[in-house]
């Protein structure tokens, strides 16, 4: 079997993984020799040939089985109550790199014992945004005097864990100019000072409406769920700086959809990986069978300037060097106007423009140039 | 966004990263023949090579799990932002 550890540069991990486990022991060395032999060979055989236009290639072999995805926004993820964006519209969302996603989600996953179902909807319910809204019955006005009252929900907010100083303290942190006061079951906030005017009073009221009160911002709503042995909390709204922090969460393994939170909280490598499996979870979802190769490909282009780019006019394609590649994307005019005004120059080195002048592209056999040496 | 300092570095998304010596570096681009600039880029304040002490132009190189390949090697240059 030491014959083997010798090809170790020359096949990938997963082919010697393979021959290791079905080569039958006994067998003899120039037996071994000669399998492994061939197994270069026809593993050399199998590579992308330099030059080989892949791009192209993976555009088709995603682009067709897409023509055959649901164009349906929402679809229930076996999860009860909760919308998640599938099929079409969430490829495209990955693949143009768009920040504000449809439906945000999170999959928090839980140290021990909460994995085990300790505390599950407690530890759901504080990481869930709380605003004061939620914990009020109706919001009251008196404009003579400038005051705003809140009458207050005493059993949620038991419910939630808030007290009343806690409450007083979070709302008087974030509106200024109101001193507050408790009274059994409601709160009232009095103006300070001048004569606020009607409109400005209730504007104030919308504002307080709101207010963050507890919990991880951004978070509005959440699932504990049992998945395989154990329990996760699902979310819709993301914010994954803030949920690693918690002590409860495993911080390995918790993650979110949005590939921009993940490029900024876990870095490009996470972000790659995190576009990877989200498409492929889409097409699966799908029905459809995409090879994993061309999904990678284009998460590395993605990647590849150490920043999330969208394949749109203002990511990847905006990185173009040639100014007629850029033109033949989208907006020519405005790209040929520019390359004007500043006297670009274009060098010809990629395949579309020499598609435009009608030369030879370099790709496939186009690629190799002839060389001569120079006799001195 | 506020950045505060947590510690990600065995989260399952992220891949190791290793920073390569100037010598190893020399081997990389001799091997391929190309310059710095062709390589893929990595910012310098990228959450996963923050405990790596890098400057620009190291390179790193990045051991993926991959499903096809088991695992494959792939090399970023540092850059400023």
């Amino acid at each position: 079997m030491n014959m083997i550890d010798q090809y170790e540069d020359k096949l990938p991990k997963s082919i010697i993984a393979k021959l290791r486990e079905n080569i039958p022991k006994g067998t003899s060395d120039s037996k071994i020799k000669q399998i492994l032999e061939n197994t270069v060979k026809e593993y050399n055989e199998a590579r992308v040939e330099a030059g080989e236009c892949v791009g192209v290639i993976s555009a088709e072999s995603i682009g067709e089985p897409g023509t055959q995805m649901t164009l349906n926004t929402f679809h229930f993820a076996g999860v009860a109550e909760m919308n998640v964006t599938m099929g079409l519209p969430r490829i495209i969302e990955i693949l143009d790199g768009r920040e504000n996603l449809q439906t945000p989600m999170m999959e928090i996953y839980l140290k021990k014992p909460y994995s085990e179902g300790k505390n599950i909807r407690d530890l759901a319910l504080s990481i869930k945004e709380t605003t004061l809204k939620e914990i009020a019955f109706e919001f009251l006005l008196n404009m003579a005097q400038g005051v705003i009252e809140i009458k207050l929900n005493s059993e949620k907010m038991k419910e939630l864990g808030i007290t009343d100083v806690f409450l007083s303290k979070a709302i008087s942190s974030q509106i200024k100019g109101y001193s507050t006061r408790t009274t059994k079951d409601s709160l009232i906030l009095m103006s300070k000072g001048k004569e606020e005017s009607l409109n400005e009073i209730y504007r104030n009221k919308e504002k307080i409406k709101d207010m963050y009160i507890k919990g991880v911002k951004g978070i509005s709503q959440v699932l504990p769920v049992k998945r395989l042995d154990e329990y996760i909390i699902i979310t819709a709204g993301s914010n994954l700086v803030e949920i690693l922090q918690l002590p409860e969460v495993d911080k390995e393994r918790t993650i979110t959809n949005n590939i921009f939170e993940i490029a900024n909280v876990l870095g490009v490598e996470a972000a790659r990986q995190a576009i990877i499996n989200e498409v492929f979870k889409v097409i699966e979802s799908q029905g459809l069978n995409v090879d994993m190769r061309h999904i990678m490909l284009v998460a590395d282009i993605i990647c590849s300037s150490g920043l999330v780019k969208g394949i749109t006019r203002y990511g990847v394609v905006s990185e173009k060097s040639s100014v007629l590649a850029r033109a033949s994307f989208e907006t020519p005019i405005k790209h040929i106007i520019n390359a004007a005004l500043v006297g670009e120059v274009d060098y010809l080195n990629s395949v579309v423009e020499n598609v435009m002048l009608n030369q030879p592209i370099p790709a496939g056999t186009g690629l190799p140039n002839l060389v001569t040496k120079v006799k001195k | 966004m506020t950045k505060k300092k947590i510690n990600i570095q065995h989260h399952i998304l992220i891949p190791k990263h290793i920073k390569l010596s100037e010598k190893e570096k020399e081997t990389l681009l001799d091997k391929y023949n190309i310059t710095l600039q062709q390589l893929p880029k990595i910012l310098k304040n990228d959450s996963a090579i923050q405990n790596l002490d890098v400057k620009p132009e190291d390179v790193i190189k990045i051991i993926r799990k991959s499903p096809t390949a088991g695992e494959s090697i792939f090399y970023r240059v540092v850059t400023n932002v």
